[in-house]
């Protein structure tokens, strides 16, 4: 006799219970530390803050950990974590002018004030596995004297801005509140603030692809990177009862600023516009697919034809978030057997009509 | 009350539970309407029900009895983790009786036992746009709900009438509600569509990862959409349970052996139980394939 | 201030919860009244039931319209602003809820906002409070959320509403949702319910 399949609860309880063990691994190899994690694997700690919309490294370290090492899953964890949390403050916009720069170069002026400031970037590594690495060392590695720089850094954009180069960026209004997709669901046509808030928080796989698709050909934008920094900046926030800002901290910012070309339109001059990233951390792929995908989708308000998925912002925006998607895509493992049913049903009826009918 | 430490009653807080209380009643106002709420990131993962699992914690109370069913049944394993969440976080009583329960989270089906008036149905719902399969824009299916431009909705039935003979949709069946709103009725088989209309408990969709909160009233027509000339029609089955003889319930195939072997079973697993309760016994064994389809009663 | 500090809901989260499940069902089953409990005293003319209706669902995201007889001397502002943190404002077309203490005065429903077409859920909920509210006898309710008919005695509104709601019914999906408010009782009247005098 046939009994329906029971004890989905214990099951679940199991699935944790082996769930813990692997994550464990061989316990004869010392546990992970949430200090290693992010002092070591920093730059995974400063993705998945980035993506999970919350600057703490203790805690995107433990997303890590937990996790297994997997970053999307380990977004997730720190997203769930922080709608939880109360909003106790709005910040100033942070000024990366006054950034206490790491590292900051043009790719479109040989030389500026500021200078350039290779700092620590893996693009002139040879990509040589280093077999030194494999064994712990009891060498400390020693970077060069000198200290990041303190003297505000002026921008490459304000540069052209200077000459009336580029498109000025003006807010519609400074003091219209910004809106919050953590709180507000998506409306379109979504204005540029709104935009880069879903695209600060999207999948930097997807905004990679997207990025690279508009330089290939699929809406080109003609970028150059007017500059990339990355250093400290001061947040602060300024208290209703107080009347004046104070500084809360310090987190460490990678901005990218592209300059595209364009060509002018009915009501707008030759001159350059421009794409935005900002990330959390040191995340420079990040970044630039990040301008690189805003600049594309500011096409409609530029003049442009919209053809390309980079440049149509329902699909962009839509997709762009790796929580929502990989639930989504995973969810089809979820039983559908009543669903199926159905089709099965559906289809063994067409074709038994389909057999009738060849039939007569 | 075991509440998890740390955490508001029924997960959400206070100011999110308002807003999305407020999307409520005005989607109760508006059957069958789309109402866009700021859906928050649940501790579970998009596409698992976190819709109807925000629904669920904005309505219920300590006084609630919740049933949670997936695929119609109480145990399976996602009904059971959402179940689970609840218990830890709002510490209220939880049921598999259907009769039991005042509020009632399902994923694709609408119980077997007729629901009554007094209790709350909360559907989870992946894509809450019937209009999504043809046209993917929000931009344009929001102007086309805006304008009752639904004749591309029934072009595309039609153009399944012409191809297959018959309108090939199984499940996710399109209603139309009090006349006004064509709308999802979730991934229900359309076995279940019929009672959706005038069922006298009050239904509430939620589409966590859309951002998208709709609602039935009481007692509200809710019709499928059909042809004078196709009307809608609902599956049925040659065989009955083989654990319960039920003859009028929703059945799932299961394969019993390698060779092909397969029977039908309830898939509301509490239904099914209740026959047996009362005595009712399938033939307990493998069945013929055939089925038939007749007209709605 | 103490009065005000001390009368809001004792265990704001089950209250809350409880006034919501009463609006929540009185809706879906429009005229059926139901009572809820909230702050006992709230400050003149503001009525239990209104008084609870809003301490559950008004916030800092809900602009609140106020009648001269509700604004008054400003008691129940001040009590609205330190309990909820609702905003004012005196454009009823910016109001998500409307609280109406002299329904006599009240302006006419097109007056509050009406949504539009593609978002119907952007307008005004008014909380009307009245003399009485009895469900055996008076106007007959049909629509969503009533099997065949319900009955509804209101005393003390204008005697255009019926025609407010008639003449607005061609507007649908826009329009307002009402509530009535009798004391703790509640009743109320989303857009899609038809009254008949």
């Amino acid at each position: 006799m046939y009994v329906a399949v029971k004890g989905g609860e214990k099951a679940i309880d199991n699935a944790h219970r082996l769930l813990a063990e692997d994550r464990r691994g061989d316990p004869a190899v010392p546990e992970l530390s949430l200090r290693q994690i992010s002092e070591q694997l920093s730059l995974a700690v400063d993705r998945v803050m980035t993506e999970g919309s919350i600057y703490d490294r203790d805690l995107a370290a433990l997303a890590i950990k937990q996790a297994r090492g997997d970053l999307v899953e380990a977004i997730f964890l720190l997203r769930a974590y922080r709608t939880t949390l109360p909003r106790l403050a709005v910040s100033r916009p942070v000024d990366t002018t006054a950034m206490h720069v790491h590292r900051r170069i043009s790719a479109t002026f040989k030389d500026l004030p500021g200078g350039q400031v290779l700092g620590p970037t893996f693009d002139y590594t040879h990509r040589l596995l280093d077999f030194d690495l494999a064994e712990p060392s009891a060498e400390v590695p020693e970077a060069p004297a000198g200290s990041p720089r303190g003297d505000p850094v002026p921008r490459v954009t304000e540069v052209l801005n200077r000459e009336g180069l580029i498109a000025r960026e003006v807010a519609d209004d400074p003091n219209a509140p910004v809106g919050d997709l953590t709180r507000e669901p998506l409306a379109f046509p979504a204005d540029r603030a709104t935009r880069l808030q879903n695209l600060a928080r999207g999948d930097e796989g997807f905004l990679l692809a997207l990025g690279y698709s508009t330089q290939r050909g699929f809406g080109s934008t003609h970028p150059f990177i007017g500059e990339i920094r990355m250093g400290e900046v001061a947040v602060e926030i300024e208290p209703e009862d107080l009347g004046f800002a104070v500084e809360i901290g310090d987190i460490l910012l990678t901005e990218c600023e592209t300059v595209n070309q364009f060509k002018g339109s009915k009501t707008e001059p030759p001159q350059f516009t421009r794409g935005y990233g900002l990330a959390f951390g040191y995340a420079e792929r990040k970044a630039i697919s990040m301008a690189l995908v805003d600049r594309a989708l500011r096409g409609r308000e530029l003049g442009e034809e919209v053809v390309a998925p980079a440049q149509d912002e329902e699909f962009v925006l839509y997709h762009s978030d790796n929580v929502e998607s990989s639930g989504f895509v995973q969810h089809i493992k979820l039983p559908h057997y009543v669903d199926f049913q159905g089709e099965l049903d559906l289809v063994r009826r067409l074709r038994a009509e389909r057999d009738a009918e060849a039939a007569q | 009350m075991s509440v998890v430490r740390g955490y508001n009653f029924a997960y959400l807080d206070e100011q999110t539970k308002r807003m999305i209380r407020r999307g409520l009643l005005k989607a109760v106002a508006v059957p069958g309407y789309q109402v866009p709420f700021g859906s928050r990131e649940m501790p579970l993962p998009y596409g698992w029900g976190t819709g109807g699992i925000q629904v669920t914690a904005s309505v219920i109370g300590p006084d609630d009895v919740l049933k949670v069913i997936d695929q119609g049944a109480d145990d399976t394993t996602n009904a059971v983790s959402i179940r689970r969440f609840f218990a830890r976080v709002a510490g209220v009583a939880t049921t598999e009786r259907t009769t039991e329960a005042t509020l009632i989270q399902t994923r694709h089906r609408i119980p077997e036992t007729p629901l009554a008036e007094g209790q709350i149905l909360v559907y989870q719902v992946p894509i809450p746009e019937p209009l999504r399969w043809v046209e993917p824009r929000e931009t344009e299916t929001r102007k086309m709900h805006a304008l009752t431009e639904y004749g591309v909705m029934h072009v595309k039935l039609y153009e399944d009438i012409t191809r297959h003979g018959r309108i090939a949709t199984s499940f996710n069946y399109p209603v139309l509600v009090n006349g006004r709103y064509v709308m999802s009725p979730s991934p229900i088989p359309k076995f279940d569509n019929p009672k959706m209309h005038r069922m006298p408990a009050l239904q509430l969709f939620g589409a966590g990862r859309e951002k998208r909160l709709y609602a039935v009233p009481p007692h509200t027509r809710v019709e499928s959409l059909d042809f004078e000339d196709h009307p809608f029609e609902v599956q049925t089955w040659d065989d009955v349970c083989a654990l319960c003889g039920a003859d009028d319930s929703y059945l799932d195939e299961v394969i019993v052996d390698d060779q092909g072997g397969r029977m039908f079973v309830c898939s509301d697993s509490d239904y099914c139980r209740q026959r047996r309760d009362a005595g009712h016994a399938g033939h307990g064994g493998p069945s013929d394939l055939e089925t038939v389809e007749r007209g709605t009663p | 201030m103490a009065t005000m500090i001390s009368d809001g809901f004792d265990d704001p989260v089950m209250q809350t919860q409880a006034v919501f499940r009463a609006v929540l069902d009185a809706t879906a089953r429009p005229g059926r009244p139901r009572e809820v409990t909230g702050p006992a005293a709230p400050p003149e003319p503001m009525m239990p039931g209104t008084a609870a209706v809003l301490l559950a669902l008004a916030d800092l995201d809900t602009p609140l319209w106020l009648d001269r007889a509700m604004a008054g001397s400003g008691g129940v502002a001040d009590y609205l602003a330190f309990q909820c943190g609702a905003p004012r404002t005196d454009d009823p077309r910016r109001a998500v809820f409307a609280a109406i203490a002299d329904p006599l005065a009240m302006p006419p429903l097109d007056a509050f906002a009406l949504g539009s077409d593609e978002a119907p859920e952007t307008s005004t909920t008014l909380l009307i409070q009245v003399a009485d509210l009895r469900d055996d006898g008076g106007w007959r309710l049909t629509g969503p959320g009533i099997e065949s008919a319900h009955r509804l005695a209101v005393d003390g509104l204008p005697d255009d509403f019926v025609a407010w709601r008639t003449g607005g019914r061609h507007l649908f999906p826009r329009g307002t949702d009402v509530i009535l408010i009798a004391g703790r009782r509640l009743a109320a009247l989303p857009r899609t319910t038809r009254i008949e005098e």
